[in-house]
Order: structure tokens, then C-alpha cells, then sequence
């Protein structure tokens, strides 16, 4: 891999880079650096920039042991030395970096026989789950660039979490089957508020704040035919039934239609049961055109999580390992779960940050156990752990592969070298240390 | 006499940003400390911009200033707030066998 010397005194131009901020994972920007700072990154959006332009080294120690500076060879063994001695111990993150790395922290929680949980679990783990039960209609992002002309985001608001959404994969492209880009699509958005991304769209539906489920359970019903009483519909979903035979007759009609889910469903109440009306929505539409759905994936490699963790333990998130043999169950083996319980009693944290996303009592348990984290930022959760690593940046700093959104692996292009270690090799130095002390045991 | 809202915690460009520039930076903090109210709420309740409100939650409590959403963009009844610290103080810890704790469309008291 081509990174250049960070002290090369002429600018460099790193060629189609790929940004990990978010599950775009847009993979066309161009870095500009000078010294050993990235001083541009040219067509990324104002996430991107702000990813790009602030991941300079961290003047902070690679390694601190109770928060003292300590040497990564001491951090490593300490390290494997806690996750050994613990009893129920818990790795958890994934997100945010390499598939390599998450490879090597999967090899770690089956050594050790640990929980093992990815950032899914609090983003589209419900979605995981509906698709277990449902199955998934779906499709990759260029095909919606080329032949999508309904375009349905569904508590989702790419505007703002994912700002080149629009403009790169799924409203603005000129596609092979869509010669006028934007002016050949039809975008509507479903939401509880008019967010930024109803501002880009033809129409905007409110939905009755936590009555998705409701919402799309209509429409199943008026696709399949079946009468609803209007006046039960309106008091259900806070919209006239018009509104929604109106968006089910649009749905049959579209030739390519999309629907785009985020949080919005997966977070409220309802959880995987509203994704799992979406997804058998979608299943229902293709008995009269094409029809597919895809969550709006947050983290950078999120995606790459659940494929790594699915093809090495045959589950996606919430992996049981102590016994051997992978066991699943979300609500049991998952990170916030096992936490607010006070049940794991040692916890390894990759590139997320719990300390600052989870309940308060999950929180105040994760406090009082001895953890290991690795992230390349300062965060409220590498300030509290027993061992932190500031490990270089994936896709600034470090090769390897991510997933986009869609489940299409994508090269990363670093574009500076990093003073600290990368987490695939603190990972493998940690994963070498637990197999020579379960050898000795 | 306190009024029940329902809290929907969400992404925003600035707490997007922030996340890169730090998590102890001035950006992120302004933004995960910032509530939005719908403006026919704030008034009401004889609320101004920047004024501090307490929102309270089955799960905790948190102190924070409030501001007025633009018009049309929060109906009445519903408070917004980009996640962060603050929005994790106020969710429970029940998944519901999920995994996942019920993060956004939390009943709140203001
Ligand atoms: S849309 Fe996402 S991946 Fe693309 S530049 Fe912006 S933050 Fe990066």
C-alpha cells in the first residue's frame, strides 16, 4: 500500500480514497496532504471533511494502563491477562474498523469463550433479526442508482447521516434506465418529524410518533386488497387512508422501487417487528413490480461486522461463545444487556463507544469492571478503561476492507502514516498472548 | 405542572461533525446539550430560546437548554435532541429481548 511519508514536503493527491464515516463508504474522494496532515478531501461531504481533516495523530500515548503511559508491549499483555482471568467477559464494538481487525477480535472472544456483540445490537441489530424471520428483498446501491424510480426513505435521514446518499447512490445519479436522474425519480419520505431530508423529497408523510408498525401494516393491507376503516386508519397513523392508498398505488406502479430504513424503526418501540413489516411489505410489492428495502447502515464498517462476525460464528450480532459453540440470542448475549445486568465481569471495547450510547445503568456497570479499549480518538469510554490503546486510523492511516451498506467490500486507501499502532496489530499481538496463556493453563 | 412530551433523540450534521473533531470539543457538546421544542409548545409554556429546562424520563433526569425548532419541522408534542450523553441518561435499559434499548420515542416530562 502507497502512503506517503508524512514529512514529504510536497503535496500529495491520494486518488479515489475511500471515506469510513459512514455506510456510504463513498470511495471517490480525493485527499490533498501536505506534511502530515490532510489539508483537503475533495467531493466528500461535511462529515466526511470533518472525518478526513481531524484525524491527525493524537499526541496522546499509544497505550495507557490505569490511565498512566505504559509501553503497547505492556498493554498487550495486560490485556490478554484480563480477558483470560475473567469468567463472562464481553467483546463488543466492530464497528469502526477494518475487516481484518474484526476478524482477529472474533478469533480473541472464541480463544477466551466470550460475549461478543457488535455496534448492530444498538443500530440495525432488530433489522438483523426481522430479516432471520422474514428474509430480505434486496439489492445493491447501484442498482438503485441505475434503475431505481421510486425512492421511499422510512425513518431515515440520509440528509444528515448520510449527506452524499442523494446525490451519489439513490435520488440524483443519471442511471442506465434513468437518463434524467432526479426528474425520472419520485422520492417520498416517511418520518415523525419534517426532517432535512423531507425538504429534498416530492412528498412528506407524517407518521404518528411510535405507530410505524401501524403505518405499515396499512399498507400491506390496501397492497393485498383488503378494505380499513377509515376513520380506525386516520386515529392509527395520524394520516387519512387516502394518503396511504395514494403511496400503496405509487408502490405498485414504480418500476424499481427502494425503500430506505434507519433508526427510526429500529429504535422505537416496536423494534424488529416494525422492520419486519417492512421487509414483508416489500416481499409483498414484487408480486406486482419490483420492489426492494435496505437499512441505512451508520457506522463506517458496520456492515463488515455482521459479515465477519456471520461467516465466522454463523450469527450476526449477540454471540455466545463461552460454551464453545456459537450460541444467539439478542437480549441475552447483547452488550447492553449483559452490561445493565452486571453480568460480564471483564469487556474488551474496539473503535465504539458505549460510555457515552448506552443506558446509565449499563454504563455505571461498565465503570466498575476492568476493560480494554482501542480507538483512535479520546472518548468517554477510553477515559474510564484499565488499558486504552490510541490506535491509528482505519482508512486515513490503515489498509484493508470495509463493507458499504449494501454488502459490497471496499478497498481502503490511507493516505498518512500513524505514529501509533494499527488495532489489527494490538488485536493480534492480544489474540498471540491469550493463546500462550490458555496453553499454559 | 410538568407536560408530557415524547423525546425523539437523533443524528444531526453538527453531532456528526463533532464526533470527528472530538467528543470533548466545543461543537459536540453545544449540540448533544441543545433541545428542540416545536415554537407554539415554547410558547405555551412561556419558554425563550436558551432558556433551561429539566427533562425527565421513567430512567433519569438530565438539565439542559431548550430552543425553538423551525416552523413546520417538530409537530407539537415532540422534543428533539441529537444522541449523545444527555439522550443515553434519559433511555431505560430494557431491550425487550432485542438488544436494542428503546432509544428513540422516549415519554419525557419537561
Ligand atoms: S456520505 Fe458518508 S462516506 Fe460519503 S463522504 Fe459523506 S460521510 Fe463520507
Amino acid at each position: 500500500m502507497n502512503v506517503p511519508e508524512s514529512d514529504s514536503p510536497t503535496p500529495t493527491i491520494i486518488r479515489d480514497a475511500t471515506c469510513t464515516f459512514c455506510g456510504c463508504v463513498c470511495d471517490d474522494i480525493d485527499i490533498h496532504v501536505e506534511g502530515n496532515r490532510i489539508v483537503k478531501a475533495k467531493r466528500a461531504c461535511a462529515l466526511g471533511t470533518a472525518w478526513f481533516l481531524n484525524h491527525a495523530a493524537d499526541d496522546r500515548p499509544s497505550c495507557l494502563i490505569d490511565q498512566k503511559p505504559a509501553s503497547v508491549e505492556d498493554g498487550i499483555r495486560r490485556a490478554a491477562e484480563l480477558l483470560t482471568d475473567a469468567r463472562y467477559p464481553l467483546i463488543y464494538g466492530l464497528s469502526d474498523t477494518t475487516s481484518e481487525s474484526q476478524r482477529v477480535a472474533v478469533a480473541i472472544a472464541d480463544w477466551i469463550g466470550s460475549n461478543l456483540d457488535s455496534t448492530s445490537s444498538v443500530c440495525h441489530g432488530p433489522s438483523g433479526m426481522a430479516l432471520q424471520g422474514v428474509g430480505e428483498v434486496t439489492c445493491s446501491l447501484g442498482e438503485v442508482r441505475n434503475r431505481g424510480d421510486l425512492i421511499i426513505f422510512w425513518g431515515a435521514n440520509p440528509a444528515e447521516s448520510h449527506p452524499r446518499h442523494f446525490t451519489r447512490y439513490s435520488l440524483m445519479p443519471k442511471g442506465m434506465f434513468l437518463p434524467n436522474g432526479r426528474k425520472d425519480r419520485t422520492c417520498i419520505v416517511l418520518d415523525v418529524r419534517k426532517t432535512k431530508s423531507a425538504k429534498a423529497a416530492d412528498q412528506f408523510i407524517a407518521v404518528k410518533p411510535r405507530c410505524d408498525f401501524e403505518a405499515l401494516w396499512t399498507l400491506r393491507a390496501l397492497v393485498a386488497g383488503i378494505q380499513l376503516d377509515p376513520e380506525d386508519v386516520l386515529q392509527q397513523t395520524g394520516q387519512p387512508l387516502k394518503i396511504w392508498q395514494d403511496l400503496a398505488a405509487q408502490m405498485k406502479q414504480a418500476k424499481f422501487g427502494v425503500i430506505f430504513f434507519g433508526m427510526g424503526l429500529t429504535m422505537t418501540r416496536g423494534k424488529h417487528a416494525n422492520t419486519e413489516a417492512l421487509l414483508a411489505l416489500t416481499r409483498d410489492l414484487n408480486q406486482f413490480t419490483r420492489f426492494a428495502c435496505k437499512p441505512n447502515r451508520g457506522h463506517g464498517n458496520v456492515t463488515g461486522a455482521d459479515n465477519v462476525v456471520t461467516w465466522r460464528t454463523g450469527y450476526p450480532f449477540g454471540v455466545n461463545l463461552c460454551r464453545g459453540y456459537p450460541r444467539f440470542n439478542p437480549g441475552e448475549y447483547t452488550a447492553s444487556d449483559l452490561l445493565a445486568r452486571r453480568e460480564a465481569d471483564a469487556a474488551m471495547i474496539l473503535a465504539s463507544d458505549p460510555m457515552a450510547n448506552f443506558s446509565e445503568s449499563a454504563r455505571e456497570h461498565l465503570r466498575s469492571i476492568p476493560y480494554v479499549a482501542l480507538d483512535p480518538k479520546e472518548t468517554p469510554t477510553t477515559r474510564g478503561a484499565a488499558v486504552a490503546f490510541t490506535v491509528a486510523t482505519y482508512g486515513i492511516n490503515v489498509p484493508g476492507t470495509v463493507y458499504r451498506m449494501d454488502d459490497i467490500p471496499i478497498p481502503l486507501r490511507p493516505a498518512l502514516t500513524s505514529p501509533h499502532p494499527s488495532d489489527f496489530d494490538i488485536l493480534s499481538g492480544i489474540e498471540q498472548h491469550v493463546r500462550q496463556i490458555i496453553a499454559n493453563q | 405542572m410538568p407536560e408530557l412530551f415524547i423525546l425523539i433523540p437523533g443524528r444531526t450534521l453538527r453531532q456528526g461533525r463533532g464526533i470527528s473533531e472530538g467528543k470533548f470539543g466545543q461543537m459536540y457538546q453545544d449540540e448533544i446539550h441543545a433541545l428542540c421544542m416545536a415554537p407554539e409548545d415554547m410558547q405555551r409554556l412561556g419558554l425563550a430560546n436558551n432558556d433551561r429546562v429539566r427533562i425527565i424520563s421513567p430512567s433519569g433526569q438530565v438539565e439542559t437548554t431548550v430552543a425553538a425548532a423551525k416552523p413546520g419541522e417538530l409537530p407539537s408534542g415532540l422534543l428533539f435532541i441529537a444522541y449523545g450523553d444527555l439522550s443515553s441518561q434519559l433511555m431505560g435499559q430494557d431491550t425487550h429481548g432485542s438488544g436494542m434499548p428503546t432509544s428513540k420515542g422516549i415519554d419525557v416530562r419537561i
